[in-house]
């Protein structure tokens, strides 16, 4: 089939970027949607021209790299799928597909579709954890949790840190992506200790970041190609509140 | 006399590592603090190994090329990860994985590290539970366990089919505690580019900063690679597109020796090649070999859709030919099975290169009645079991099944899966002592990138096991017998000629790329080189085809050097420029990996040599000439010197591996 692709195209963090206008032909429906755009830069390095800049990885769906905004959605038109797994078979002939990077001011732009996402890391390192130095664990099955509490932990565990939720959401809203580490965590008893810090924690950093404020929209939910329960975020708000009310830090 | 000294400590095999351990120099907290570790890597030997060395105090820096630690490749293993817990009662042990391993690899690795791995696997589970891992687990709030190739009891621990992801997410939340709290400092989009030797030690990394372009210079006592395997040095592999052999290559070029670089695995159950613009390829479990069954038609190119071919129509070929095993042998016996089958013409689907993984059965009978008679329904109709079944298929491959339907549009639980063997992971690497250290002394290599523990095939749901092994709980010990000589050593300023050289030597090579402006692409090379490797130095080698393997590589080599197109500049964000130096790394590793399996006149674990085989087809090896690790030596351009260490198995009777 024979596409037209608006690809947003910017030099740098500094540069202002445009969307710039690539037909592609033959593009085969078997392939994904990342390998008809290693078509479109093999053309243009070829042609001499600059390749577009997008990350990528594993594409498998599972390392969180691919990220782009096809057609106004995070990761394009299918529910529950990253952009790597996105297959061709998916648009008509004849389309006009634009290509955005995700949108957010805690999410600047590196170049063309790339985005960096550190804030996140950063939100892991406030207290998205459990304190536990290597050596002297106890045995495993010492630990003993309810199968409905380890796969409800494991659902919100299942998080690949790809920020669609944020590039979904109006506000830029963090929200999804922080209630799953919190939501994880707060379900398992490993994780009970620091319950309290870990929520206001992670919840200041996340503000710090400069993302916006849930609305409860759902829009992160219905986006997020791993399709992470907005319960997490209920949960959040749970976790956040009780801290609020009882925990010994003040300040945060 | 050789050169290679594997520092295998005395004693009896049980009692080696318990004793050794205790006998290790320490390094008092103090001086810990002014020790400075590099980390190169961030996948589950990465980042547990910096996550516990800052706990222990050390000064870390970890360095990955991808925008996060948590997306290192680790976190796409799928099916699960070995402990010798005997949660099951199934009569496992410390020494029945030890030698599942060690049979497994097909008798080509060492004893010693195997069964320290067998030892220390257990701790990693409670380690990772302690962490927040979330396991599968059974009603009762125990661990649930699953089967794997090559073993008969049930000892792998798994979280559905993502148990990469949560083992990683473990590791790295462990990591980022540390960066929060200032005892790591981590340089993400930075990729290694060489090693620092000042006085015939190694002292620290040029690495590039891969937003910037900027060559930065990095100190450390000691260097960890933890960089993974090789496997896209085939191009199409199930590994990532950024996975890669630089630092590896960038170390042995420095004279750490590569050890049995032929060893590949190729991986038996993948969905085939579906196309030319195939950009790599998934993996689906060794896990759903628990629960699918193989089969080709009886008949040769049979046109009937795999749902009307009737039962005994069918040949399960690996019940027929390995009752003990069935469809969990491991993966280069499952893998060769299937491509006789194909080369035989009994292969399924329009490439006729596939055969079927089949759930049905399964699903009705095993679970389907299961759950039937746990709700106390009575003579359930096929379409209950069938609806039964799929329920408990979905939690426990629920995202391999969809997977599977996003890339070929079928829906597998109507239609058996279609499946092929590919590219999967590398057991050859860089050659480590006991202490996981190089030839090159501060040296380490860590995980899939060093050679040792599985020998010439790796068993499923072991990898991420060795990953963590040697960051949690090898390297936090071993590294304190180098280290502790350490203590009076300053750090190294960067402006040292050492460095300055080494960063000059990285800034030409770079140059060079983006001076060529030929006519053809990076990804041009790159495939023509997997197509070499795929077909001469894939599932099957000979002699002719290697030694046409090589010459092929050393034209293309030459080719790439004269005709490649990199554009942009060094001094920015340039994905192409990053693929240059992988791929003309890989361009070098293929013809070290030819000269290997050259010279490897046996088959064994996943190296298959044509000329030698059973009569069965079974592989034929020669214990006699080969059971040794080849570990090569970079002696200048296309020049490698072979280093041999023997195999010494006080503890295991060598036999023909039988899974019959």
């Amino acid at each position: 089939m024979n596409l037209t692709l608006k690809v947003w195209r910017q030099k740098n963090g500094n540069a202002k970027g445009e969307l710039k206008t690539y037909p592609v032909k033959d593009i085969s429906p078997d392939m994904s949607f990342l390998e008809m755009f290693d078509v479109l830069n093999e053309e243009l390095i070829t042609k001499g021209d600059e390749p577009v800049a997008f990350d990528h990885d594993c594409r498998e769906g599972i390392c969180g790299m691919c990220s782009m905004y096809i057609n106004g959605r995070p990761h394009g038109p299918l529910q529950g799928v990253t952009t790597c797994q996105l297959h061709m078979r998916s648009f008509k002939d004849g389309d006009t597909i634009v290509v955005e990077p995700w949108r957010a001011a805690a999410f600047p732009v590196i170049k063309d579709l790339t985005v960096d996402r550190t804030a996140f890391d950063r939100i892991i390192a406030s207290g998205g954890y459990v304190s536990v130095n290597t050596g002297n664990a106890k045995d495993a099955n010492n630990i003993l949790i309810g199968k409905e509490e380890a796969d409800e932990a494991f659902s919100a565990a299942a998080c690949i840190g790809c920020g669609a939720c944020v590039a979904a959401c109006k506000n830029a809203s963090a929200m999804l992506f922080v209630s799953a580490k919190v939501s994880q965590l707060a379900l398992l008893p490993q994780g009970q200790v620091e319950a309290k810090t870990r929520v206001e924690k992670m919840v200041a950093q996340m503000d710090a970041e400069g993302f916006g404020s849930c609305t409860n929209t759902g829009a992160c939910h219905a986006e997020c190609p791993k399709e992470i329960s907005l319960e997490h975020i209920a949960r959040l708000n749970r976790e956040y509140l009780g801290a609020k009310l009882s925990s010994n830090n003040v300040s945060i | 006399m050789s050169k290679l000294d594997s520092k295998i400590p005395e004693g009896p095999i049980d009692q080696k590592w318990t004793k050794y351990r205790s006998t290790i120099p320490l390094v008092n907290p103090a001086n810990k603090r002014s020790l400075e570790v590099i980390v190169v890597g961030s996948g589950l030997a990465g980042s547990s190994a910096a996550a516990t060395l800052a706990e222990m105090g050390y000064q870390v820096k970890v360095f990955c090329f991808q925008d996060s630690p948590r997306r290192a490749h680790s976190i796409a293993a799928q099916g699960g990860i070995n402990a010798a817990k005997n949660y099951q009662n199934d009569g496992d042990s410390t020494y029945r994985l030890f030698y599942d391993t060690i049979k497994g690899g097909d008798y080509r690795a060492r004893e010693a590290n195997v069964h320290r791995l067998a030892e220390v696997s257990a701790n990693i589970i409670d380690q990772c539970v302690a962490q927040g891992v979330p396991f599968a687990r059974e009603y009762g709030g125990v661990l649930r366990n699953r089967s794997f190739g090559g073993t008969q009891v049930q000892r792998t621990f798994y979280a559905a089919g993502q148990t990469g992801q949560q083992l990683l997410l473990g590791a790295y939340s462990a990591l980022e505690r540390q960066i929060g709290l200032g005892k790591v400092e981590m340089y993400s989009r930075h990729e290694m580019l060489d090693t620092v030797t000042i006085d015939g030690k190694c002292r620290g990394i040029i690495a590039r900063n891969l937003i910037t372009g900027k060559l930065e210079r990095y100190f450390g006592h000691a260097v960890l690679l933890c960089t993974g395997g090789y496997g896209n040095v085939f191009y199409l592999s199930t590994n990532a597109m950024g996975s890669n052999v630089t630092a590896a290559w960038k170390a042995h070029k420095k004279g750490a020796f590569f050890a049995n670089p032929c060893y590949t695995q190729i991986h038996p159950t993948c969905i085939p090649v579906s196309g030319d613009h195939q950009s790599k390829l998934t993996l689906m479990s060794e896990s759903l070999r628990n629960d699918g069954r193989i089969w080709v038609p009886k008949k040769k190119d049979d046109p009937r859709a795999a749902n009307d071919i009737p039962e005994d129509e069918r040949d399960y070929y690996l019940e027929r030919r390995y009752p003990a095993f069935g469809n969990l042998v491991p993966r280069d016996v499952a893998s060769r099975a299937a491509k006789e089958r194909c080369d035989a013409g009994y292969g399924v689907g329009a490439s006729k290169q596939a055969v079927y993984l089949d759930f049905k059965s399964n699903l009705i009978n095993k679970y389907g009645r299961r759950e039937a008679t746990k709700k106390g329904i009575e003579n359930p109709s096929l379409e209950t079991l069938i609806a039964l079944g799929k329920e408990v298929v979905k939690e426990e491959y629920g995202n391999l099944f969809d997977m599977y339907k996003q890339i070929t549009g079928e829906d597998p639980y109507e239609v058996p899966m279609r499946i092929y063997p590919a590219v999967h992971y590398t057991m050859g690497g860089l050659w480590v002592d006991y202490n996981l250290m190089t030839t090159v002394p501060g040296l380490y290599a860590l995980g899939e990138a060093n050679f040792s523990d599985h020998g010439a095939n790796r068993l499923g749901a072991s990898a991420l096991m060795q990953g963590l092994a040697d960051g949690y709980f090898v390297i936090p010990y071993t590294i304190g017998v180098y280290l502790s000589n350490e203590i009076r050593t300053k750090s190294i300023p960067t402006d040292h000629e050492a460095f300055v050289q080494a960063e000059k030597n990285v800034k030409e090579t770079l140059d060079k790329f983006l001076s060529i402006k030929g006519t053809k692409s990076v990804d041009h090379f790159h495939k023509r080189l997997g197509k070499i490797m795929w077909e001469k130095c894939g599932m099957a080698r000979t002699k002719e085809g290697l030694e046409s393997a090589i010459k092929e590589i050393q034209a293309l080599k030459a080719e790439f050097w004269k005709d490649v197109r990199v554009p942009g500049s060094n001094e920015e964000f340039n994905p192409e420029l990053e693929k240059a130096g992988r791929v003309a790394d890989f361009i070098e590793l293929g013809e070290l990996m030819c000269i290997d399996a050259l010279n490897r006149n046996e088959s064994c674990g996943g190296h298959f040599r044509e000329e030698y085989q059973e009569e069965g087809g079974e592989a034929k090896r020669d214990d006699e000439n080969y059971k040794y690790v080849a570990a090569w030596e970079y002696k200048g351009d296309s020049a490698f010197e072979l280093h041999k260490e023997e195999l010494v198995y006080e503890n295991i009777k060598i036999a023909q591996r039988s899974y019959k």
